[in-house]
């Protein structure tokens, strides 16, 4: 039987977390036939925020008001950083792109101008990020306001406890009260998702349900906060009608994930692929992959009857670390899991970790990942790119404590708009 | 305050003197510096010995391991789950060591069947099929948690007192007399006083330290042993290694997981006790030949006990009761009221119990005997959560609602248990505080770690006004902190990914690990 044609492309994209489909987008934009092909991982746990640049250097927690300010001592102290190999212009259009992208389909995120913001998280923390969703902005006016909030839970919605989140940000935010309510046709003593909560309330009698439900909750509070749970595909809508029929500003609140914010990232990125004409093989992992003599590349992924393969002229490589399973960690080595690149990583396990879990600093592991050059090709095992047409973002290349810095979301679009600029030239 | 018998230490032999003491009508309070079983009694093997691990070496501790551990099975049938064990050798390993074996046995009265290796690699299928011998014994099960905590809630619910979270930091002396203990407590820094007529420091490990602060001698070392928690039960039976004690030569099922362990390495001070990345890997190394699966398991994470050695070889041997623990009284080092107790066993933990309080009555002038070998320990239903797989078992017996949120997914434990623990812990005396619901509860002892159930448990506490202001946020850090000491070792496949996801919630997201600095700056 001859096998089934392999599917065609200029750019393949492995991995569907924020890097992979940043960097699809910006291909099919480049006018390039584009092929995403990732299971799903991290981004359904996802808060949607967008951070660009929170903490630098991490030993002194020294936090930047001004993220940009904070990239330009980055860049001065770790060259090797890949957000420190990326010009800030490039970077501030990069995620301006994305971010417009995802508010033309339904997410749409505030400014960001030069400052970072602060948000308050459902264990009552604050927490510095960059371009806050639109669902959000409230919030963070009103705190800087001083306003007088009531945070609301609903009953069986666990790890989100209103009275907890007022306790813990009191001494930041004084006039919050708080307020737990039973969600509308919520089966009694039951257990809510978010994620259902939230395509619940895309219905409209959902939201008047909740609009009522929520009534005696305004009471002398000048804004509302609730759980993120504001829609799916529409949150702005959802949002936009909910504070009509209450008269009040609202603001979400992410909330302890599984979530709604990472399925309605995941979907506003599917639907802008999409409406860019990216091919989108989802919820499939690329088991193998081949240099061609060509000078492209085969890639075969699980399931042969639901993808017979692709043929790309060039790759970017967008797995991920350890979540996204882009790296695997062995009991004494890390590898690349796709084409078995060389990975940088700190060779006694003994210190990988450090003793202490919140060590400021961080943990040396979380820097490791594949070595690049300054077009964003990792590097092979004598120093030279591995492969001409082979490119990486994201999470997985190496020098960078995401998670630490507060840089994920910002570091994965920037590197991914790099990657394309690299892959631009190399296929020119 | 007064009392007549004032026991330092909330390990096993500590509550288990407690309730020996109530049970004879003595007045007595427990100081714990942390929490109960915070010391060896919460980081051992879990493993109730049949004796047959020590009749080559210590025929003597074989018996009382043996004896012991019939009267556990009598008194306290639901902290032992009746696994039996299996001594098992394999290629290369002293095909002499284990042709003696049940000779051995034999000779020190310990029960001992000799199997076919075909026959014990039907009966646990993990077992290499390297197997050149195998005999099945008596060993069992025990859930040390669930023992102290019964053993404490008798002799509290007797009349018993007890002080967690409370440093003894001296004594006061007068002559040949402690008068008083001075304590501190360790979340107010209050001091206080309290004086007792006999004093019995059961601090285990930290017995020395103890000794040491009433002026007494007392030679010590430690060895600390580590142990590895898989992720699921891989075998029914207890499996112990035939051939000289060694590194990773046991593992005993607990509830749903197995634990392997365990690492032997001698310490000079109690300042840390973790497991290492060398020892893990040491462990690893060793067990594979016996259960070659274990090359492949997850594991969900490590922990670490220290043992004390009494005595430097020849030095106070004749003081031992037996070789498997010490019993001091210090009179002849001119304290007449002071008596030491520790080493030995959890297996034997009863038995060292009812000696301490033989000579502490004696001086008292109590002639009461002990009851604690006939009188069955009451099974407490606040105290059964600690119990792998508790929760779907005692769900019917327990009537949960039928819609009761489960707090914690990866142990299955509902809101009321968590809320049952608590009222345990505010009748002991202490806040509600995840550490402590983790101690009497398998809470965080999933696959997660507590990075989701942490978030869950502290929200309903602060639902149920049970925490205020910024607690929860600094129990959880705690929590975490503490976990981690655990998971650090082992942290490479599917348990790195998981690492990974706590990093990103619990830095990422809430920023908990700049936490002091999260509050935005003041309008
Ligand atoms: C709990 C959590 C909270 C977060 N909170 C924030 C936040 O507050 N602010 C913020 O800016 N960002 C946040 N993020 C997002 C974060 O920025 C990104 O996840 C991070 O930048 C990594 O993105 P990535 O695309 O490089 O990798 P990943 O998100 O790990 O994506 C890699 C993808 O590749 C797929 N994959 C791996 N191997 C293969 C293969 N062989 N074949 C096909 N597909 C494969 C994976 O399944 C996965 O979908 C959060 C993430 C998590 C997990
Ligand atoms: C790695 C390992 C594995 C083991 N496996 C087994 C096994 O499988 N089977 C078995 O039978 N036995 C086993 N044992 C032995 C068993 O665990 C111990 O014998 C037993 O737990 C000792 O209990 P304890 O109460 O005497 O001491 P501990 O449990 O150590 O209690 C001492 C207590 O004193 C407290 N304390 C210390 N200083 C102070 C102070 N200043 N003020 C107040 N309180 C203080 C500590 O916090 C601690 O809680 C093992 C031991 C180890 C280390």
């Amino acid at each position: 039987m001859p096998a089934p044609p392999l599917i065609p492309c200029d750019v393949a994209v492995i991995g569907s977390g924020i890097a992979g489909m940043s960097a699809a987008w910006f291909a099919a934009r480049e006018g390039f036939a584009t092929v995403v092909v990732g299971r799903t991982g991290g981004i359904l746990f996802a808060s949607s925020l967008l951070d660009l640049l929170a903490v630098h250097p991490l030993a002194e927690r020294r936090l930047w008001e001004n993220p940009w300010e904070g990239l330009a001592r980055l860049a001065a102290d770790e060259p090797g950083h890949p957000l420190a190999r990326i010009a800030p212009a490039r970077i501030r259009e990069a995620i301006d792109a994305v971010a417009a992208a995802l508010g033309a389909c339904g997410l749409a995120y505030g400014d960001g101008g030069n400052r970072n913001r602060w948000v308050l998280t459902a264990l009552g923390t604050f927490r510095p990020t960059w371009r806050v969703p639109a669902t959000m902005e409230a919030g963070i006016a009103a705190r800087r306001a001083g306003a007088a909030a009531r945070i609301v839970s609903f009953h069986g919605l666990r790890g989100f406890s209103a009275r907890g989140i007022v306790e813990c940000a009191r001494p930041s935010w004084k006039a919050l009260s708080a307020a737990v309510v039973e969600f509308p046709r919520a089966a009694p003593g039951g257990e809510l998702f978010p994620e259902r909560m939230a395509r619940a309330l895309e219905t409209e009698a959902a939201r008047a349900a909740l609009a009522e439900a929520l009534t005696p909750c305004r009471q002398g509070a000048a804004a509302l906060g609730l759980p993120a749970v504001l829609g799916i595909s529409r949150p702005a809508e959802v949002h936009r009608d909910l504070e009509a029929r209450l008269g009040l500003p609202l603001f979400e609140i992410p909330t302890l994930p599984p979530g709604a914010t990472g399925p309605r990232l995941k979907e506003a990125f599917e639907r802008a692929l999409a409406q860019a004409g990216v091919r989108r093989i989802l919820g499939q992992s690329v088991v193998r992959a081949e240099a061609l003599a060509t000078g492209g590349f085969r890639l075969e992924t699980e399931n042969r009857d639901f993808c017979p393969g692709i043929e790309a002229r060039g790759v970017i490589l967008a797995t991920g670390r350890f979540l996204g399973g882009g790296l695997r960690a062995e009991r004494g080595r890390v590898v690349e899991t796709v084409f078995g690149l060389p990975v940088a990583f700190p060779e006694d396990r003994d210190r990988w970790h450090r003793r202490d879990f919140f060590d400021p600093s961080g943990h040396p592991l979380n820097r490791a990942g594949l070595p690049f050059d300054e077009a964003f090709r990792p590097l092979g095992g004598g120093g030279e790119p591995a492969h001409p047409r082979l490119f990486a973002a994201g999470s997985i290349l190496a020098g960078q404590d995401w998670v630490r810095s507060g840089c994920g979301s910002g570091l994965a679009i920037a590197t991914a708009r790099a990657a394309v600029d690299g892959l631009k030239k190399a296929l020119a | 305050m007064e009392t007549q018998v004032l026991i330092i230490g909330g390990g096993v032999t500590g509550v288990g003197l407690a309730r020996d003491l109530s049970l004879r009508g003595v007045d007595c309070t427990l100081v714990e510096r942390r929490d109960i079983n915070a010391g060896a009694s919460g980081a051992n093997h879990g493993l109730l010995h049949s004796g047959a691990r020590y009749v080559t070496r210590d025929p003597a501790a074989a018996v009382e391991c043996r004896d012991e551990g019939r009267i556990l099975r009598r008194i306290a049938p639901h902290c032992i789950e009746e696994t039996g064990g299996l001594f098992v050798a394999v290629a290369g390993d002293d095909e002499r060591y284990a042709a003696d074996f049940p000779g051995a046995c034999r000779r020190a009265g310990i029960p001992c069947r000799a199997l076919d290796p075909t026959e014990a690699r039907a009966l646990e299928p993990v077992l290499s099929e390297k197997l050149i011998a195998a005999y099945a014994v008596e060993d069992a099960a025990i859930d040390p948690f669930r023992l102290a905590l019964d053993n404490l809630s008798e002799a509290t619910a007797r009349g018993g007192r007890v002080l967690l979270s409370t440093r003894v930091e001296g004594f006061d002396i007068e002559g040949k007399r402690v008068r008083a203990v001075r304590l501190r407590d360790a979340a107010t820094g209050e001091r206080r006083r309290i004086a007792a007529e006999v004093v019995i420091n059961a601090a285990g490990a930290w017995a020395k330290e103890i000794a040491a602060l009433a002026g007494l001698p007392l030679a010590m070392t430690w060895s600390k042993g580590s142990l590895l928690i898989t992720d699921r039960r891989l075998a029914g039976r207890v499996i112990n290694r035939l051939r000289p004690a060694s590194d990773a030569d046991i593992l005993v099922p607990g509830g749903t997981v197995s634990i392997l362990g365990t690492s032997s390495e001698r310490l000079d001070s109690l300042a840390e006790i973790v497991p290492t990345v060398a020892e893990i890997d040491r462990i690893l190394e060793a067990a594979r030949d016996m259960v070659p699966a274990l090359e492949r398991t997850r594991f969900i994470r490590a922990y670490a006990g220290v043992r004390p050695l009494v005595g430097r070889a020849g030095e106070t041997g004749d003081r031992l009761l037996s070789r498997g623990f010490a019993l001091i009284d210090h009179a002849e080092e001119g304290l007449d009221n002071f008596l030491t107790i520790t080493g030995g066993k959890l297996t034997t933990y009863r038995r060292m119990a009812e000696k301490a309080a033989d000579l502490a009555c004696r001086k008292l002038g109590v002639r009461a005997a002990c009851r604690t070998a006939e009188l069955p320990l009451a099974p407490r239903p606040a105290n059964r959560w600690t119990e792998a797989g508790a929760g779907p078992r005692s769900w019917p017996e327990a009537s949960r609602a039928p819609q009761e949120l489960l707090l914690c997914e990866c142990e299955m434990i509902p809101a009321s248990a968590v809320v049952e623990v608590c009222e345990a812990l505010r009748l002991q005396g202490a806040r509600p505080s995840l550490y402590g619901i983790g101690r009497r509860s398998r809470v965080g002892k999933g696959t997660c770690q507590g990075a989701f159930c942490g978030v869950r448990v502290n929200a309903h506490l602060y639902d149920r006004q049970l925490l205020s202001g910024r607690e929860g946020i600094r129990d959880l850090r705690d929590f975490l902190e503490a976990r981690w000491r655990g998971m650090r070792p082992i942290l490479w496949g599917t348990a790195l990914a998981q690492e990974e996801l706590q990093e990103a919630l619990h830095c990422g997201l809430f920023g908990l690990d700049r936490e002091e600095a999260s509050c935005p700056p003041r309008p």
